[in-house]
């Protein structure tokens, strides 16, 4: 009963339908009624029994138990949660003060904080607003071009919907049948090679032609060194360490200066500037060991018993090496090294506030790195890769503590308490994931824990360390049977964030109108937004299964077939047309309805549907920074003075295209950019 | 029908209290259904994240886990659907629409209402009947582990929530008809909305000037709306492109 013409008017019917502007979800559910009962039509049949309505509750059913949808709620709360928990404004201005020295610094911070802020949050309205509301006034104010300004904002606040966790990868994943972790993995370097090239587009453009970014005056970024701080430095160079030790020992030293809220300061004072001094060195122990636990402990036992329990590197990669000759043999355990480094360079980054004037695009570009090395160009020796980048980081560390002063210290207080819990628990969450310790959706889980803990301890510090010391303390009783110190170590922090949460949260629950406001806002908005995809992946699975039932799809597939289109042609048509198609749609819509038109399709032009995906995400940055249609230009506009034209803003938005199709064409050039993570990682 | 419903009372623009009474009904019924079951995701956190503590450092994974999991993920969902149709959150290709005369727009929409929805979710809430009760008849189990949990509670969630979003579909039907009747759009309950994070953002601010904060704080919603309908909200006042302006009323 099925007829290729119905299928093509089905094609025909969708494409008016959607811009009828119905919501999409239900023109594709009714269509696929419709059309599937039209299918099923059989004479002499009673008409309720048609088979229809056995195919639209299965494929409900078949939504409603897709467990790679199941992290959607989970990734989405746990963004909700985030972006009300950390303040961007005391994020943006500790990131200022930590790069004041570079050149555009305005500009460099914005774009930083603006990716990592998008990383939590994902809402390109949100984060453009606030962004532009914290950034634009005061670079417009320090004489930069306002293109300049306008334009890092507008591109900055796109990327979070690109780089991990990103809601668009779970909806491809599910869409495409791939994992999300390899979608995650294979994100992760065009992810941050793309926000590397617009740090190196504004670097230049500010070298080149420094009139555009003019340095503050430095009476903008002093921070005032309290009294008692300036009791502790040494010499000349101010040097604030060895002074700030030996108050430790020796409290007398800072007797009757004052702190910073004009109270004397007192022995608390100095153990809380140790702590926050320590925090830069505890980041890089915490990630040199746990790469050594990853690569040396956990991966271990997979070498030798090769269990089926997690599909480890080590395990794989020996019986992938033989069949492919260009690999080194023992490439998998060392070349886990460079990943590990590239985040603890990221997180060192946050925390340390560099000196020289290159740092930012130094330390970018070793975040991306391993990007750059490529598979089989490493070294094959683990412990050479892990003492001499250990060593080095120490120097770098020494170098840093040696050459800080109370201005410094200042900084890194800030910084330890804006940026680095946010920054800890997105490497943690994603690590997690990417190294196959768990499941995407129980670190979403996790995360969104976290996310709740950071934003309770936030308010109610003090409760909150308290209960987590219980916490922690019950996390390590209760595994003590059962674990080593590794797994003791995961169950306290997780005791820790449990009791640390849950608790405070209940206390101050009656209480705190803001707590309550701020969580019932986080779920009522995830109820929201889930229901709002996973409605719209009810109506097209049942409108694809109808559309593949009529032959629609095969008919689609041999007119291409018969195009006879090379990989490159089909690639470059496929990319363009959904580059059209993000103009005057949410990406939503793309994802869900559009891709599984290409994905059948890509089998044929040997096109790895990962890469396809990432490409995908890539372009829907450059459809999203278009300048007729860009809705981020709208956005900032509201919140820009007066002056700025919205015509200003889209020049500045211009050559973030050109920058985001120089990614696409580089990503298509060499796949391996994209697609070395997660075979190095999950193997084939 | 729309023309017959426009020539009918076109005369005399004036909302219906009736028909007011009735879509602010149906929405408070979505609206509540939708926040409570809500709640679910708060659920989900703590049961995966339990059993990441129970299954990793414990060593005792739950059979059933896999299970409760999706019923929490499906039921979440399915119920909430009614709720987003309420808050018109459900994701639509507006490029064209929007530059409708309200008229227009609800012309467009209650044809589409007829054509589409209804079909749809009628044979949705059907077919759903029929599963859930051929799983209630046998009281069905998971097979996903052996002994697995009941689940012909979780396949009744779908007749149910059919049921909840064509109730707040007949809401949508009455609410383009009064559209119709008068040439503006009824004025829909005020609720969350993602751009809400701003004021929690600026509230707290420190490092920012009050002017600049106030003008978003006070008009984030209506910045949100223009700008997804690519126009420039300033001084209070849209600019460049006419939107639908009754939504951002308050009521």
């Amino acid at each position: 009963m099925s007829d290729p013409v119905l299928g093509l008017t089905m094609l025909g019917l969708i494409v008016i339908a959607i811009m009828m502007g119905f919501p999409t979800a239900f023109t594709l559910m009714g269509l696929g009624m419709i059309f599937g009962y039209i299918a099923f039509w059989a004479p002499g049949q009673y008409w309720y029994d048609n088979r229809i309505f056995d195919l639209i509750v299965q494929r409900t059913y078949g939504v409603m138990t897709n467990d790679t949808l199941l992290s959607i709620p989970l990734f989405v709360y746990m963004g909700y949660i985030m972006e009300r928990a950390a303040l961007i404004d005391r994020m943006f201005h500790s990131v200022q003060l930590a790069f004041r020295r570079v050149p555009a610094s305005l500009a460099v911070t914005t774009m930083l904080v603006c990716a990592f802020w998008g990383i939590a949050s994902g809402i390109v309205g949100a984060v453009v607003i606030l962004v532009g509301v914290i950034a634009m006034r005061p670079m417009l104010n320090a004489g930069y071009d306002v293109r300049l300004a306008s334009g890092v904002i507008t591109a900055g606040g796109t990327l979070g919907i690109l780089i991990p966790p990103s809601v668009m990868l779970i909806v491809y994943a599910a869409v495409a049948g791939q994992s999300i972790v390899k979608l995650y993995a294979a994100a992760m370097i065009p992810g941050f090679f793309l926000t590397f090239l617009y740090l190196v587009y504004i670097l230049g453009w500010a070298i080149i032609n420094p009139k555009i970014a003019p340095k503050l005056p430095p009476d903008q970024y002093r921070l005032a060194v309290p009294d008692y701080l300036k009791r502790l430095q040494r010499g000349r160079s101010k040097r604030v360490i060895g002074g700030l030790i030996a108050a430790v020992f020796r409290p007398s030293m800072v007797e009757g200066a004052t702190a910073v809220d004009g109270r004397p300061a007192h022995y608390g004072v100095i153990v809380k500037d140790v702590l926050s001094a320590a925090v830069p060195v505890a980041l890089t122990v915490a990630t040199f060991g746990a790469a050594w636990w990853y690569v040396l402990i956990y991966n271990a036992p997979a070498v030798t018993t090769a269990v089926v329990s997690a599909p480890r590197t080590v395990a794989v990669a020996p019986q992938t090496a033989p069949a492919e000759p260009q690999k080194p043999q023992a490439l998998g355990t060392p070349e886990q090294m460079p990943q590990e480094l590239g985040e603890a360079e990221t997180e060192v980054k946050s925390s340390e506030p560099q000196r020289s004037a290159d740092a930012p695009p130094e330390e970018m570009s070793s975040v991306t790195e391993p990007g750059v090395t490529g598979a089989g160009k490493v070294p094959a020796h683990f412990f050479e890769w892990f003492w001499g980048l250990a060593a080095f980081f120490v120097l770098v560390l020494a170098y840093y503590f040696c050459r800080m002063d109370g201005e410094g210290l200042e900084i890194l207080k800030e910084l330890v308490v804006s940026v680095v819990p946010l920054g800890v628990l997105t490497v943690v969450v994603l690590a997690v994931i990417l190294f196959g310790i768990c499941t995407a959706t129980e670190s979403a889980a996790v995360g969104a824990l976290g996310a709740l803990y950071l934003a309770v301890m936030a308010k109610y510090p003090r409760q909150v360390w308290w209960w987590s010391l219980g916490g922690a303390i019950g996390g390590v009783v209760l595994g003590w049977a059962h674990a080593d110190f590794v797994e003791l170590l995961v169950s306290g922090s997780l005791g820790a964030t449990f009791l640390g949460t849950v608790v405070p949260v209940l206390m101050n629950l009656r209480t705190s109108a803001e707590l309550r406001q701020n969580i019932k806002q986080a779920t009522f908005l995830t109820a929201k937004t889930t229901a709002m995809v996973c409605w719209l992946f009810v109506g097209s699975a049942l409108f694809s299964a109808v559309f593949a039932l009529h032959g629609g799809q095969g008919l689609i597939e041999r007119w291409v077939l018969s195009l006879n289109l090379s990989p490159m042609g089909f690639q470059f048509t496929a990319q363009m047309i959904i580059f059209l198609l993000g103009w005057p749609l949410e990406w939503t819509e793309i994802i869900i309805i559009f891709c599984p038109i290409f994905i059948p399709l890509l089998d044929h032009f040997q096109i790895d549907p990962i890469l396809f995906g990432t490409m995908v995400a890539v372009n829907l940055q450059a459809a999203f920074l278009s300048p007729p249609v860009a809705m981020s230009a709208f956005y900032l506009k509201a919140v820009a003075p007066k002056h700025v034209t919205l015509n200003q803003i889209f020049a500045g938005m211009m050559p973030y295209m050109v920058i985001v199709c120089i990614c696409l064409a580089c990503m298509y050039i060499w796949p391996g950019m994209t697609l070395w993570l997660p075979e190095f990682l999950y193997g084939q | 029908m729309a023309g017959v419903f426009c020539a009918a009372t076109c005369g005399e623009p004036v909302e219906s209290m009736n028909a007011r009474r009735v879509f602010q009904t149906i929405d408070e019924i979505s609206y509540w259904s939708g926040k409570a079951f809500a709640w679910l995701i708060v659920a989900l956190t703590f049961v995966v994240s339990i059993e990441v503590f129970k299954r990793y450092i414990l060593n005792a994974p739950t059979a059933w886990i896999f299970d409760v999991n999706n019923m929490l993920y499906g039921t979440l969902f399915m119920m909430c659907g009614a709720y987003t149709l309420a808050l018109a959150a459900h994701v639509r290709a507006d490029f064209v629409y929007i530059y409708l005369r309200p008229r227009g727009q609800a012309s467009l929409d209650l044809a589409l209402y007829f054509l589409f929805f209804i079909p749809g979710i009628l044979g949705l809430i059907y077919a759903g009947y029929g599963y859930a009760a051929d799983s209630w008849r046998i009281a069905e189990h998971s097979n996903v582990t052996a002994e697995g949990p009941p689940i012909y509670y979780f396949k009744t969630v779908i007749p149910i929530a059919g049921a909840l979003v064509m109730l707040q579909g007949l809401a949508e039907i009455v609410r383009c008809i009064e559209c119709l009747r008068t040439g503006a759009w009824p004025v829909r309950l005020e609720d969350v909305e993602e751009i809400d994070v701003i004021d929690t953002q600026l509230a707290h601010s420190e490092y920012v000037d009050e002017e600049s904060r106030h003008i978003a704080m006070e008009s984030a919603r209506a910045i949100d709306e223009a700008a997804r309908h690519r126009s420039v909200m300033e001084e209070g006042v849209v600019h460049e492109r006419a939107i639908k302006k009754d939504e951002q009323k308050k009521p």
